[in-house]
């Protein structure tokens, strides 16, 4: 009798189960497509706010090859370098950088070299600073950031490249060193990395397709 | 409860009874997003809808769950409604999803969800369990775009700031700039401007409870004139 009870019990609870599975299946499948493509259409907004669209003609999500190198690029694992190209020409490279030692922990970053070395554009995917000061670092807080355009190694020297604490050239916040001195650390061990490694970058074949849709 | 009504249910979601306010339950997703109006919007509806689903689906069929298994296969059906309410978030409002991030998922974790669940809809006929869930679910989210609101007042002074993220690009105009170039009060933002919010609101609430009440007290003393019914202050 017992074991009737605790058959019927099991059997209710892995009705439910099956139930809840499905419809959370059912929800997967019906927005899968849908969450791919908003993902896709969030990154290239950011990717074209660096690199407009009058300036390349390539499918700009695909053209991409991911490096790694810790010391430069802040991350032992791969970093993303999307390629921009115009007529098969290549006109910049935007890095998916990491500035590692940013006050709340990493901070994720979007780097726009042109191919002549100059900086298209910088912009902060997501970071953890302190809302009201170290946040200002975000495009729509303040023009900060975008002190870093058409900069490159050849405007100024490695004492430049950095905040103006430290003899260097870029602003930091009133309260807030820590956040813009990780970021410009970061931006120019980027452009380092892209002068010892132009040609690589522009010429390594994409990665095949399954493997970069999965984040 | 034979003497369940819908005004009562009402009543007590959204005042008497209030998760945030008086039980006091859920305060980890309420505290952490509700810096701004529209965050706590995305949660608060996010919470609603799932309160709604798992309080239709429990009280359909709360005479075959065996009390044995009813509270894991009550979790089972809260965190499959929030699994496909995240997914659903993900994909048509990417942006606020971005942002709301872990606390959407940490929906199934909101307390006052199971005890809804359990306490009412396991027990309610499934209309009186639907208007529950959307009372609480209002409470709840009243309480979480009322201090949004506050914060965001307080701490950036603006309203509605960033209400593309939730309504397209055409909401822009929604965003109001009630102090053009403030300073910005950096404590509302951070968690202790939460916590010092929601205590104010608690205090704000049982002191006009308690104004009504003494209120009511002197209307029927006045009324009364049995002088042993006499409230202890009159004498």
């Amino acid at each position: 009798m017992i074991v009737r009870q605790i058959l019927i019990t099991g059997a209710i609870l892995g009705g439910f189960a099956i139930i809840g599975s499905t419809l959370v299946a059912v929800t997967y499948e019906a927005t899968e497509e849908r969450i791919e493509q908003a993902h896709r259409e969030a990154l290239l907004r950011s990717l074209h706010e660096l690199v407009p669209h009058e300036r390349c003609d390539n499918d700009l999500y695909h053209d991409v090859i991911e490096v790694t190198d810790k010391a430069l690029l802040g991350s032992h694992k791969p970093t993303r370098v999307y390629r921009a190209r115009k007529s098969g020409e290549p006109v910049a490279a935007l890095f998916t950088s990491i500035a590692p030692n940013g006050y709340g922990g990493a901070i994720k970053l979007l780097v726009a070299i042109n191919y002549d070395g100059s900086l298209a554009g910088v912009r902060v995917l997501q970071h953890h600073e302190t809302p009201g000061l170290g946040d200002d670092i975000e495009a729509q807080r303040s023009d900060w950031i975008l002190s870093f355009n058409n900069h490159s190694l050849s405007t100024l020297s490695s004492e430049q490249w950095r905040v103006e604490k430290d003899g260097g050239v870029f602003d930091q916040f009133t309260g807030a060193t820590i956040t813009p001195r990780a970021i410009v650390k970061a931006v120019h061990h980027t452009l380092k990395y892209f002068q010892q490694h132009r040609e690589m970058i522009f010429n390594t074949p994409s990665m095949p397709r399954e493997v970069e849709s999965r984040e | 409860m034979s003497n369940t009504s819908y005004r009562d249910i009402a009543e007590q979601g959204l005042w008497q009874n209030n998760v945030a306010f008086v039980q006091l339950l859920g305060l980890c997703p309420l505290l952490a997003v509700s810096n701004n109006t529209i965050n706590g919007l995305g949660l608060g509806l996010a919470t609603l809808l799932v309160l709604l689903c798992s309080n239709l689906t429990v009280s359909l069929i709360r005479y075959w769950v065996r009390p044995e298994v009813r509270v894991p296969v009550f979790v089972m059906i809260i965190a499959s409604f929030v699994t496909a309410i995240d997914l659903l978030m993900s994909a048509f409002m990417h942006d606020l999803h971005k942002i709301l991030g872990i606390f959407i998922p940490l929906i199934v974790t909101n307390c006052a969800i199971i005890a809804r669940a359990e306490a009412f809809a396991s027990k309610n006929s499934p209309g009186y369990a639907l208007w529950d869930g959307l009372m609480m679910g209002l409470g709840f989210m009243a309480v979480l775009v009322v201090l949004g609101a506050l914060r965001e007042l307080l701490g950036q002074g603006t309203l509605f700031d960033q209400a593309h993220l939730m309504f397209g690009s055409g909401a822009a105009w929604l965003t109001i700039t009630l102090f053009d170039d403030y300073q910005g009060f950096l404590l509302a933002i951070l968690p202790p401007g939460a916590f010092i919010g929601l205590g104010l609101l608690i205090a704000a609430k049982n002191w006009l409870d308690q104004s009504k009440r003494k209120r009511t007290e002197a209307t029927l003393a006045t009324s009364n004139p049995d002088p042993l019914r006499l409230h202890p202050d009159q004498s």
